[in-house]
């Protein structure tokens, strides 16, 4: 996870630190924790005292899988494994629309600055770019200032808005 | 035709500029070249054998004389005065620069055009019927319905990295000019017993390496869930969709893993949450979206006495009459038809057109046809709304500016991709064995004699040219190093859509003509009377065509 990243439109600083699926202890240091859906399937009640959790999806892990489980979560963060990859976008509506997710949906991994507009739009509000100008970034989510779809940023497709 | 409004410019406007923001990016290597491959793709522009080529969406192939003229302008400006009409109802430049792309589509914005999903991963043009809103045949005009599709796919933000390509096209006729068949979804504007309007949706049709026929998905879906259930299909395509081999990761291999009833119910699933939700079209929007594709000022013309008058024109003029047949289809409103000018006269290629032909038509357009044109999946450009009293004054027009050629659906109709020419997919020249097939039998008496026939050819197994679905289906194939081409007969893309059989072993592209000669004689020994090459084929078989072919 890179130190800094766009949380709602601005640079912040990185508090969350992610948990591979073969770590077997996690330092009481690491106050708040991201861990893979895995772990968290075999650590369950261990997990749900930690002050601070957040759920890794990989790249083909769909918030189906852990549905009922969501509302332990401060944050989901959606695993990018190529940028062409597009289920991300698909599990960042479902997380807001099915399931009524609403707490950090954040995009990690190998997606690109020029996805970002699409990705707010498809519900997620933090992006994790790696190796890229942050500062410069900001413009992209302001690609387009309207929009045909109804999605997470505007409730009405412009058919019934005309 | 649909007008953009503040939204639409507004939109387009600001695509222009996130594009020229990229391309900027790119050349100054901030980009890399596999990030910046999808984002000029679902701009238009691939990078081909010679040069980059920019692919310009026509929406469901409506588009005006004054957008005409700027695909003119533009060809000359920035290509080399020529442009090539797609299988896809678009438009394709073959030597843009990449650097200038951006000023091309700022150019084409100003008479709203764009270049928008016409390639890459995504949700790419809406096609229809080239005859939309003027045919006898259709039940409902399905323009307002491409257009709603239109608005609903354009920068959907949750379907921009699919799988593969995804194409939907729209039918509300009794003959199925868009294939509907043969496509990722079909729609079909049905009426149901009590005159609703809804959808018959088919899914998992497709050509490519795997031509597959679609399936009914459902048989009657109420015309105001249209979009959201479109939107459950790609929800479930994009999640479950293959994407370890792009040969494989169309939604036909996807349905046919799954079993349309498995794949029925997933979608059912989705569908679930989004049903009756904000995404339902409201009868306010279905009436606006109609409004666009309002009638032209037609005269109150009295039928009996246009269509007389017709006939007696035609009666002593030979190619008149031979024109009237095949390149003039008849129209909803008395007094009027749809001409279809033919892009597919010998010595020049299938599609395309010079800078002062696109000119050309734009004139006849505003002289004959309230500014309107039209593309079709064929490669033609049409006129939809002539009056009939005008028919011999554009035919001599066309004469003169060369698109008069009587051939419409006859065998020298060959649709074709560009090829080994331009392509860098291709494994073959398609545009030579067109050029010979139509020298070889540019006699208008035997094209007559032999009827429909539809001749396609395909530079490669990704079908641009749809190969799998004419009665006559030509593929180029490399073998070693060398281009062969595999004959296949019996496709056809109609209601009744079937898939063609190969012939059998492939041959040197000399041989194709000869080949095709061979095919036609064994058509001309079995047929019955009035009998048609596709009927005749379903009756008699592939055998003695191959018997006669490889004797």
């Amino acid at each position: 996870m890179p130190d800094k990243l766009i949380i709602d439109s601005e640079i912040v600083a990185n508090q969350w630190r992610l948990i591979s699926a073969d770590c077997n202890t996690i330092d009481d240091d690491d106050a708040a924790i991201i861990v893979p859906l895995s772990l968290w399937n075999e650590q369950r009640e261990n997990l749900m005292k930690r002050p601070r959790l957040g759920l890794w999806l990989d790249c083909d892990q769909s918030p189906q899988l852990i549905a009922e489980d969501l509302c332990h979560f401060e944050l989901v963060a959606v695993q990018f494994s190529n940028f062409a990859d597009g289920r991300g976008f698909s599990y960042g509506r479902e997380l807001r629309d099915t399931h009524g997710y609403k707490g950090e949906v954040r995009a990690i991994g190998s997606f690109i600055r020029d996805q970002l507009f699409f990705l707010k739009r498809c519900g997620f509000n933090a992006f994790a770019l790696e190796n890229t100008d942050l500062e410069r970034s900001l413009a992209s989510l302001a690609d387009f200032s309207d929009s045909y779809q109804a999605a997470m940023d505007q409730p009405a497709p412009l058919f019934n808005r005309r | 035709m649909y007008i953009y409004d503040e939204h639409d410019q507004r939109l387009i406007d600001e695509r222009v500029t996130q594009y020229r923001g990229q391309t900027e990016r790119y050349l100054a290597g901030e980009i890399s070249d596999e990030q910046f491959l999808p984002l000029r793709l679902q701009n238009g522009l691939y990078i081909q054998r010679l040069a980059p080529m920019l692919r310009v969406a026509i929406p469901y192939g409506t588009f005006s004389s004054k957008q005409m003229r700027m695909l003119a302008t533009l060809s000359r400006d920035y290509d080399k005065g020529y442009a090539h009409f797609s299988t896809r109802q678009n438009i394709q430049f073959n030597w843009p620069k990449l650097e200038e792309v951006p000023d091309i589509l700022e150019q084409l914005a100003t008479v709203q055009l764009h270049a928008i999903q016409t390639s890459g991963n995504c949700i790419r043009n809406t096609t229809t019927d080239q005859f939309a809103g003027a045919a006898a045949d259709e039940i409902e005009d399905p323009r307002p319905y491409c257009e709603l599709i239109r608005e609903w796919s354009t920068f959907h933000p949750e379907f921009a990295f699919l799988p593969r390509k995804f194409k939907i096209a729209v039918c509300a006729s009794s003959a199925d000019r868009a294939a509907i068949n043969l496509h990722d979804i079909g729609v079909d504007i049905v009426h149901n017993d009590i005159g609703e309007t809804g959808f018959r949706i088919l899914v998992g049709g497709g050509l490519g390496r795997t031509p597959v026929i679609g399936t009914e998905i459902i048989d009657f879906l109420p015309r105001q869930h249209l979009i959201t259930y479109l939107e459950a299909i790609l929800r479930v395509y994009n999640q479950h969709g293959r994407r370890d081999n792009k040969y494989k990761a169309r939604i036909k291999i996807l349905v046919r893993a799954m079993g349309i009833d498995a794949f029925r119910e997933k979608v059912e699933q989705e569908w679930a949450v989004l049903k009756d939700g904000p995404s339902t079209i409201s009868n306010e929007a279905f009436e606006k979206a109609k409004s666009f594709f309002h009638s032209p000022a037609y005269q109150n013309i009295d039928d009996s006495k246009a269509e007389a008058a017709l006939q007696l024109q035609a009666a002593d003029n030979k190619l008149f009459s031979t024109w009237l047949s095949r390149n003039v289809s008849a129209h909803k409103q008395a007094g009027y038809a749809s001409v279809t000018l033919s892009l597919k006269r010998t010595g020049y290629a299938p599609g395309d057109l010079s800078d002062k032909q696109m000119e050309a038509i734009a004139d006849m357009a505003e002289q004959f046809s309230f500014g309107e044109l039209r593309a079709s999946h064929q490669q033609n450009v049409i006129l939809p709304h002539v009056q009939k009293s005008a028919l011999l004054a554009l035919w001599q027009q066309a004469k003169i500016e060369g698109f008069s050629t009587a051939n419409i659906g006859y065998l020298t109709d060959i649709i074709c991709c560009p090829g080994g020419d331009f392509c860098a997919l291709a494994n073959a020249k398609s545009l030579p064995i067109a050029d010979a097939i139509q020298r070889k039998f540019d006699n208008a008496d035997y094209l007559h004699d032999l009827g429909d026939i539809d001749l396609n050819i395909s530079g490669c197994m990704n079908a641009c040219s749809h190969h799998h679905i004419g009665h006559i289906g030509i593929l180029g194939v490399d073998k070693k190093g060398q281009e062969f081409f595999q004959v296949s007969l019996g496709g056809s893309q109609d209601r009744d859509a079937s898939l063609a059989k190969i012939l059998g072993p492939s041959f040197a592209s000399e041989q194709v003509p000869d080949v095709v000669q061979k095919i036609l004689d064994t058509y001309v020994d079995h047929r019955n009377d009035e009998e048609t090459f596709l009927d005749t084929y379903r009756r008699i078989g592939l055998a003695p065509f191959k018997e006669k072919v490889y004797a």
